[in-house]
């Protein structure tokens, strides 16, 4: 394999803070303010802010669409002028600046697309929360892998070992609980894998993992039609977790019932997230292992096991993508499908870089994907008049977008990708 | 690479065949072998003849090893009979079918193939052929369907066309890697997402791609016969030239990466891109150039899948290839003929499917053992430990014979 050599995955471009951010800012947000406020459309728009059964009922909020458009594009410039003083300055623009601007032009395009309509945002909120669980989870995965500088390009296969372990060990033991531990073990096996030809063998880690990918599929693949088409009721028909509203919580207006009224899936990302990101920002452990990302050589210098680390770290964080798995199937639609994660893997690891390595800012990225899914499917009822192939391919255009503007200067940890020969 | 003869005189025999046996020949046909017998492993455990066997296994192997060996023996040689010659059939022309069955379905392996082969060799990682593909597919759907032109000249430039689109498409991915440092993994992923929906809208879209009658679905006309690909052998076998063009694009291969200046380049670069660009060449700009050529190699694959095709198309006319390419180019270690081999192997696990299906096994097999195969190549410590090889030799006798063939004047 001598000819195929593969530079360290994200490779550093320049340092000093460039005017890209705001300019990009400044066109979406003239685009925002022209095509959805000043061309937009004068129908009126429902915000729907409850749902029937909710403890706290607000009235729906009655507006003109284009009136939406032209407050939040006008918002938008404003934040768009603040991040280019910024950039003089030299300051980059903070990262909750960029998130209230994100979130902005989706309600302008939300407004825009419903003219006429309801806008149910509880609903589209609660889901939207539903599918970025196993993005965010698979994220949280390859993160803790890339922190401690191995490429994880094995979420995809992660996510499908997880999906497909959780139903069918869910059905045959009757116990979902065993399903899910099923999930994050088999997921953790194939991280133990990739950790072991990465670290040990020294094999290209890109190739590892999209060869895992390919494995993985190919093995669910013949299994689902050799086995659980046979005989689905015994083999593929594990339920889902109940929901589980939080006492309190779950009665808070608009936010309540999207986040508090959900599956315990759902519950232990909330939980993972912030631990992951207090173990690796707060605690000697995370330093070690963020050191060994940076540059293991200096790691091995003061003494940390480099291999070992690398080799937990990976491994955890196989469980971690497990457990992401576990919720495409018994955390949401119970059974099994071919190809269940259907690139959703590929889409986390889009999340990972444009969370540039960071728990909460991946969480974000992971909620906007869920949230774009949701927007297709709920568009498509609503007919708003451009073609539904053009918002399927909208969260792919922001990452590209994203990832060409905004993070291709940032850096990825320093080692990802490279092997460390002790010696 | 030092010369052979620093190389122990005594034992040179010896030597060669440790050369032989360590080289990456010998570790992907055991690879390939290895992958066969896990197959079977697989074959054997969903057999049902052979579990229930196994439930009186102690009282009588004898009859699990025989259901063990059915199961075994049924599924590969189905395979046989479904992608290289049928003994079954009566007439010589349905049974050597198979065998242009397997052509027809490696010839865009071979030409996909090629591509991703040829950015490793640079040192890309090209994930994005299925979106190439799919984006030169698309044009050539449209000069093949909504333009009419004369015989000859229509297949011609409806092929052209087709190439330099995905070599366009591709060539984006350099251009923004080269100008942001965005990685080209990424930019792949999301490239082939996009193309899906574009190539989507436009065969949704009446005024755009969809076929003159069509209902809902996104679906395209039959290329005109005009653009057609030629049937190869007459019109008893559906192999047509799309499969001489992925040959044509095998040697084209070989020219660029072994004589030309720019696989020179290419090579220079994906060996070391800091050396390259201390002796003076702009790697920025070899980046994009090879995601060029390695888009038009999967154009030639798009040619094959839209201008090979009898009836109208769907959207899912990159079927698996995409990802396939990789494997093949993985299997066949980015060299021409290791990537003709690879992309006739996985071509037959193609074509051997529907008869897999006949006989009651499920042809994802054939994906369980082409995820084994490339697993055990991407890690030769793994099957030099199973099958006790010799680690890497310094003697270069057999390479710097197989070179003195390949290249211009042998080893200098």
């Amino acid at each position: 394999m001598s000819t195929v050599v593969t530079p360290g995955l994200f490779s550093q471009v320049e340092v000093k803070v460039s005017k890209k951010t705001p300019y990009l800012m400044g066109v979406f947000a003239l685009v925002v303010l022209g095509a959805f406020g000043i061309f937009g459309k004068t129908e009126t728009v429902a915000f729907q802010w409850s749902k029937e059964d909710d403890v706290i009922k607000l009235p729906d909020f009655l507006v003109a669409s284009n009136l939406v458009g032209i407050v939040l594009g006008v918002a938008l410039v404003a934040i768009a002028a603040v991040s280019f003083v910024l950039a003089l300055r030299g300051t980059k623009t903070p990262l909750w600046l960029t998130l209230v601007f994100g979130l902005s032009a989706v309600i302008a395009l939300l407004a825009w697309l419903a003219a006429g309509n309801s806008l149910p945002f509880a609903f589209i909120l609660g889901n939207a929360v539903v599918l970025a669980v196993p993005l965010a989870l698979g994220a949280m995965g390859g993160i803790m892998s890339e922190r401690v500088g191995v490429v994880n390009i094995a979420i995809e296969g992660q996510l499908l070992t997880g999906a497909f372990l959780a139903a069918v060990v869910g059905t045959l033991t009757h116990n979902l609980y065993l399903g899910l531990v099923a999930a994050m073990i088999g997921a953790a096996l194939l991280s133990m894998v990739l950790a072991a030809f990465a670290i040990v063998y020294l094999v290209d880690q890109i190739i590892v993992g999209v060869v895992l990918n390919v494995l993985v599929l190919g093995i669910t693949n013949f299994i689902y039609a050799q086995w659980l088409t046979q005989d689905g009721l015994n083999t593929n028909f594990p339920g889902t977790f109940p929901i589980m509203p939080i006492p309190g919580l779950s009665a808070i207006p608009i936010i309540g019932p999207a986040l508090f009224e959900s599956r315990i899936t759902t519950y232990l990302a909330y939980i993972i997230i912030p631990v992951l990101w207090f173990i690796l920002f707060k605690t000697r452990r995370g330093l070690r292992a963020r050191a060994v990302g940076e540059h293991p050589l200096a790691a091995d210098t003061v003494g940390i096991n480099v291999a070992r680390t690398r080799f937990w770290w990976v491994t955890i964080g196989g469980l971690v993508a497990g457990l992401g798995g576990a919720a495409l199937t018994i955390g949401a639609v119970g059974a099994f499908g071919r190809n269940m994660s259907g690139g959703q893997g590929f889409i986390a690891l889009a999340v990972v870089i444009l969370g540039r390595w960071h728990p909460f800012s991946a969480s974000a990225a992971a909620l906007l994907f869920g949230f774009s899914i949701v927007l297709r499917i709920w568009a498509n009822q609503v007919n708003p008049g451009i073609p539904t192939d053009f918002i399927t391919m909208v969260p792919y255009v922001v990452t590209l977008i994203a990832v060409v503007g905004f993070v291709g200067r940032v850096r990825a940890p320093a080692a990802d990708g490279q092997p460390y020969i002790k010696g | 690479m030092n010369n052979a003869a620093e190389t122990p005189v005594v034992n040179r025999g010896n030597a060669v065949l440790k050369e032989i046996l360590s080289g990456g020949a010998t570790r992907a046909l055991l690879s390939v072998l290895l992958g066969f017998v896990v197959g079977a492993i697989f074959m054997v455990f969903s057999n049902e003849a052979f579990l229930t066997a196994a439930q009186y296994f102690t009282a009588r192997p004898t009859d699990s090893l025989a259901a063990a060996w059915t199961a075994i023996a049924d599924g590969y040689s189905a395979l046989f009979r479904g992608s290289i010659y049928n003994y079954a059939a009566d007439d010589i022309v349905v049974a050597f079918r198979p065998l242009t069955e397997t052509l027809r379905f490696a010839g865009p392996l071979i030409a996909s193939g090629l591509g991703i082969a040829l950015a490793f060799r640079v040192g890309l990682f090209n994930i994005g052929a299925s979106g190439q593909l799919l984006f030169g597919a698309l044009w050539a759907t449209w000069i093949s369907t909504r333009v009419s032109l004369p015989w000859g000249v229509h297949l011609i430039v409806a092929a052209l066309v087709a190439i330099l689109a995905s070599a366009a498409y591709a060539a984006v991915v350099g251009f923004l890697k080269a100008r942001t440092g965005a990685h080209e993994v990424i930019v792949t992923i999301m490239m082939n997402y996009i193309a899906a929906g574009i190539l989507t809208y436009f065969f949704r879209t009446p005024e755009l791609l969809r076929e003159v009658d069509g209902g809902g679905t996104p679906k395209s006309d039959a290329p005109a016969e005009t653009a057609q690909l030629p049937y190869l052998l007459g019109d008893q076998y559906t192999l047509h030239w799309g499969f001489i063009l992925a040959i044509v694009g095998v040697f084209a291969y070989w020219w660029i990466m072994e004589r030309s200046t720019m696989g020179y380049r290419f090579r220079m670069v994906g060996h070391n891109a800091d050396a390259a660009r201390t002796a003076g060449i702009n790697v920025e700009r070899t980046f994009m150039i090879a995601m060029a050529v390695s888009g038009a190699f999967v154009g030639l694959a798009a040619v094959n899948q839209a201008l090979g095709a009898r009836a109208g198309m769907t959207p899912d006319i990159d079927g698996t290839i995409g990802f396939d390419a990789i494997t093949v180019a993985l299997l066949g270690s980015s060299t021409a003929p290791g990537v003709l081999l690879a992309g006739l192997l996985f071509g037959a696990f193609k074509a051997g499917a529907p008869a897999m299906q006949v006989i009651g096994l499920s042809p994802e097999i054939t994906g369980v053992v082409q995820g084994f195969i490339v697993l055990f190549i991407a890690a030769p410590p793994l099957v030099r430990a199973i099958f006790r090889l010799p680690p890497p030799q310094k003697s270069t006798v057999v390479a710097d014979w197989w070179r003195s063939l390949v290249t211009k004047g042998g080893r200098k």
